[in-house]
């Protein structure tokens, strides 16, 4: 592949051709017609442009970048990027996907599928990282960052040891438990061939009873379609297939790079609270996506994987019955710390040095003007 | 009998003036039908960041899926994307690499074409029984639009495909522009076939939560191959065997061993109304059975329905005669005397595919398969008129 990439970016720098003028391509087989005539649509594909969107790893390791990381680095990277809805243990954290354990599951009532006892390929854990993790930060990470929490993802499974280091080198060594687990879509051969045959019209069966209903459960959402009717969770022990058709991926930190001195520092303005100015508001809700994958404010707000934001100044810091926060955060709880305007600043710009050791996988806001944004939502919103 | 006085009196409609033009200069629903919206079911997922919704097909009529209530299914979020700023790569083993605009695109010759576009975990959360109370919930993880766009196999033709030789065993990669990179794979022969590189449907722009401004239509095959935001395609000499097509979108079955590239959707209908959403509320007499049918494979050809659990079936009439690969309307206007039913549909395509019951997929699938659950469905329409997802002997 790497050949055809060089071979098109010198043809385009050379002649600066377009497809047009390109060799017209000619039948390969009868059904593929010739593009005889071409459109000339569209301009040659520069070969920086192709490095930077052609990121996709094959079972066999190609499109891999070099690079190595260890599992001792790899649990590092994992506490700071993943963690926070993966598990520090990569054993899932509420409906976030488990990554780890859940061997010969799979032909039990409720398999756990996991990198460790599914997944068949190593590459498309690489790649799915590597693209789309950290949740809300995709395509952050350096691919030594990925190596490094691959590799900590196959030790959390067992499937390694802890001195075990990941590369470009020994990585089309490595064979995945299941990877001889799935065949190819047979339903021609198990289903269609029985399935199509003309169906029974009359006296099809002796009797008909109900064995089942949906009632009883009572997990269906309201016709308002705010989804109070159940706290029913996928693991909980009913007989229903809870399914997750939509099983989630992981929110991880913002920006997990750089932590930048704050030396434009908070220059805490006080806002006067009677006049919140709204396109201040309005661009603080920008800012509040970066923390929507975990916090929820307003009305009906929710602990998820970080703690309901309504009414949190004035708040103690650490306050909130039930949610699990971090020693940090129960110091300052007994401490008797309260949620003010100076405190959010100094949290949100620098949150591991303003409560050390906290959980919240955010590596900061770093513009003022985002900070004074926040915060006027916030007060806005109920917070 | 007493007068009616929407009829006897003057009413302030008949009256006074109603809104000027331009009230609304892009309509919305009258405010009376503000029922008629996408729902979710929170439990599902973890965030409505990474979820899905359903559309309300309880209440629709016809065939083709309005938009703004069309299911949305979003891996991390539906990404504002301008025309101005998008892009598509065809890149791999091509000829000559290319670079679309927006603007390229509208220059291709198009085509038009309806297609129903179906999540693989529509109707998934009943594999173990009846579990959700409404068409809705249980099926409405479909649309079905019109679609403009360009064939894929026209753009790639437009790369030129002299550089990947044979084409049989060749794949072709595609993917979106938001965060989650949703990337599948699609074998060659699919991508030269029906792929439509789409970017109006239902004669105006999609919508931003259906990938605005270009999408991929795979039609007859699974929801998640439908990429949104589409923004390379790359021709490769073997499948990816992306996170979405290997982690997820498998069916695992009974034994354990799960199948993979299990891509079309096969046949598959359900009654609309009377449904749990759909009471009947008129009373006993005339009543019309109402409801939508599908196949992956291609037209439907007839649908059957029973109202006795599927002791006996008489075949219902067809709104029209079907597309191919898109939602057929099925009527059977009957009588209801205030008897129980227990309504099922059962759709027929025209490879002569019978849709299964739940017993038959449980026999060769077991219950954890998740996805392509096509199964009949069975309501228990009740004396008062009310209608419960149940499952039958």
């Amino acid at each position: 592949r790497m050949v055809t990439f060089a071979t098109a970016a010198t043809e385009a720098e050379e002649t600066d051709t377009t497809a047009a003028e390109a060799t017209p391509a000619t039948p390969q087989t009868e059904t593929v017609a010739a593009n005889t005539s071409g459109f000339g649509l569209g301009r040659p594909a520069l070969a920086e442009e192709i490095a930077a969107w052609d990121l996709d790893v094959s079972p066999d390791g190609t499109g891999l970048p070099e690079g190595r990381g260890d599992v001792f680095t790899g649990e590092e990277v994992f506490a700071e990027n993943c963690a926070i809805c993966h598990g520090d243990f990569a054993e899932g954290v509420d409906n976030w996907p488990v990554l780890a354990g859940g061997f010969d599951t799979l032909a039990d009532k409720d398999p756990v599928k996991t990198v460790g006892s599914y997944w068949p390929y190593l590459s498309t854990v690489w790649d799915y990282v590597n693209r789309s993790m950290p949740f809300g930060a995709a395509q952050t990470l350096e691919p030594d960052d990925v190596y490094a929490i691959v590799a900590y993802i196959l030790y959390s499974n067992d499937l390694v040891d802890d001195d075990f280091e990941l590369s470009h080198e020994n990585f089309a060594e490595f064979e995945m438990p299941n990877a001889g687990g799935f065949v190819v879509d047979d339903r021609p051969e198990t289903e269609y061939v029985n399935w199509r045959s003309e169906p029974c019209m009359t006296d099809c069966k002796q009797s008909v009873e109900i064995t089942m209903r949906a009632t009883v459960l009572d997990v269906t959402p309201d016709e308002e379609g705010s989804g109070e009717a159940s706290s029913m969770s996928h693991d909980s022990g009913t007989q229903m297939a809870a399914a997750t058709p939509a099983a989630t991926e992981v929110p991880a930190a913002e920006e997990p790079t750089a932590e930048e001195p704050a030396e434009d520092a908070p220059a805490v303005q006080v806002a006067a609270a009677a006049a919140i100015d709204r396109e201040l508001v309005k661009s603080g809700e920008k800012v509040f996506k970066k923390c929507k994958a975990c916090h929820q404010i307003g009305e009906g707000a929710q602990n998820k994987t970080g703690p309901q934001l309504n009414d949190v100044f004035g708040r103690t810091i650490g306050g909130i019955d039930g949610f699990k926060y971090s020693k940090g955060f129960k110091a300052a709880a007994d401490e008797g710390r309260v949620w003010d305007e100076a405190a959010m600043y100094e949290f949100l710009s620098k949150p591991k040095s303003f409560i050390k050791g906290t959980k919240m996988s955010f590596s900061g806001l770093k513009k003022d003007s985002d900070l004074e944004a926040i915060t006027a939502f916030l007060k806005a919103n109920g917070g | 009998n007493t007068p009616d006085p929407l009829i006897t009196e003057l009413q302030d409609w008949a009256s006074g003036t109603g809104d000027g033009v331009d009230a609304t200069p892009y309509g919305l629903p009258i405010e009376y039908e503000s029922d008629v919206i996408r729902r979710n079911v929170e439990w599902l997922t973890a965030d409505t960041i990474s979820s899905i919704n359903f559309t309300p097909i309880h209440a629709l009529d016809g065939t083709i899926t309005p938009q703004g209530c069309a299911f949305e299914r979003h891996h991390s979020g539906a990404i504002e994307l301008r025309k101005d700023d998008y892009r598509l790569m065809i890149n791999g083993l091509v000829d000559q690499p290319l670079v679309f605009s927006y603007a390229d695109l509208e220059r291709f010759p198009r085509e038009n074409h309806v297609y129903f576009c179906e999540c693989a975990a529509n109707t998934g959360m009943e594999w173990a029984g009846a579990q959700l109370n409404g068409a809705q919930f249980t099926h409405g993880m479909i649309h079905n639009m019109e679609y403009s766009g360009v064939p894929l196999r026209t753009l790639l033709e437009e790369a030129g495909l002299d550089t990947a030789g044979d084409l049989a065993g060749k794949w072709v990669y595609v993917e979106g522009a938001d965060a989650s990179s949703n990337g599948r794979s699609i074998p060659m022969e699919k991508a030269l076939d029906d792929c439509l590189v789409a970017f109006k449907a239902n004669g105006e722009a999609l919508r931003k939560e259906h990938g605005y401004p270009v999408r991929l239509v795979v039609p007859g095959w699974e929801g998640n191959m439908w990429v949104k935001w589409l923004r390379r395609i790359e021709v490769m000499d073997g499948p990816v065997e992306s996170r979405e097509e290997t982690s997820k979108y498998t069916d695992t079955l009974a034994d354990g061993t799960s199948r993979k590239w299990t891509w079309v959707m096969d046949a598959k209908s359900v009654i609309t109304s009377p449904s749990p959403q759909s009471p009947i509320t008129h009373g006993t007499g005339p009543v019309v059975i109402s409801g939508l049918a599908w196949s992956g494979h291609g037209k439907i050809t007839r649908v059957d329905v029973s109202r006795d659990g599927g002791m006996t079936w008489e075949t219902a009439r067809l709104g029209k005669q079907g597309d191919s690969k898109a939602l057929t309307r099925f009527y059977l206007d009957t009588e209801w005397n205030g008897e129980d039913w227990l309504l099922q549909s059962r759709a027929i395509d025209e490879t002569g595919y019978v849709q299964p019951t739940k017993a038959q997929l449980r026999e060769v699938r077991g219950e954890n398969s998740i996805y392509h659950n096509n199964c009949i469905q069975t309501w228990h329409l009740k004396a008062n008129g009310e209608a419960e997802n149940v499952e039958v002997s």
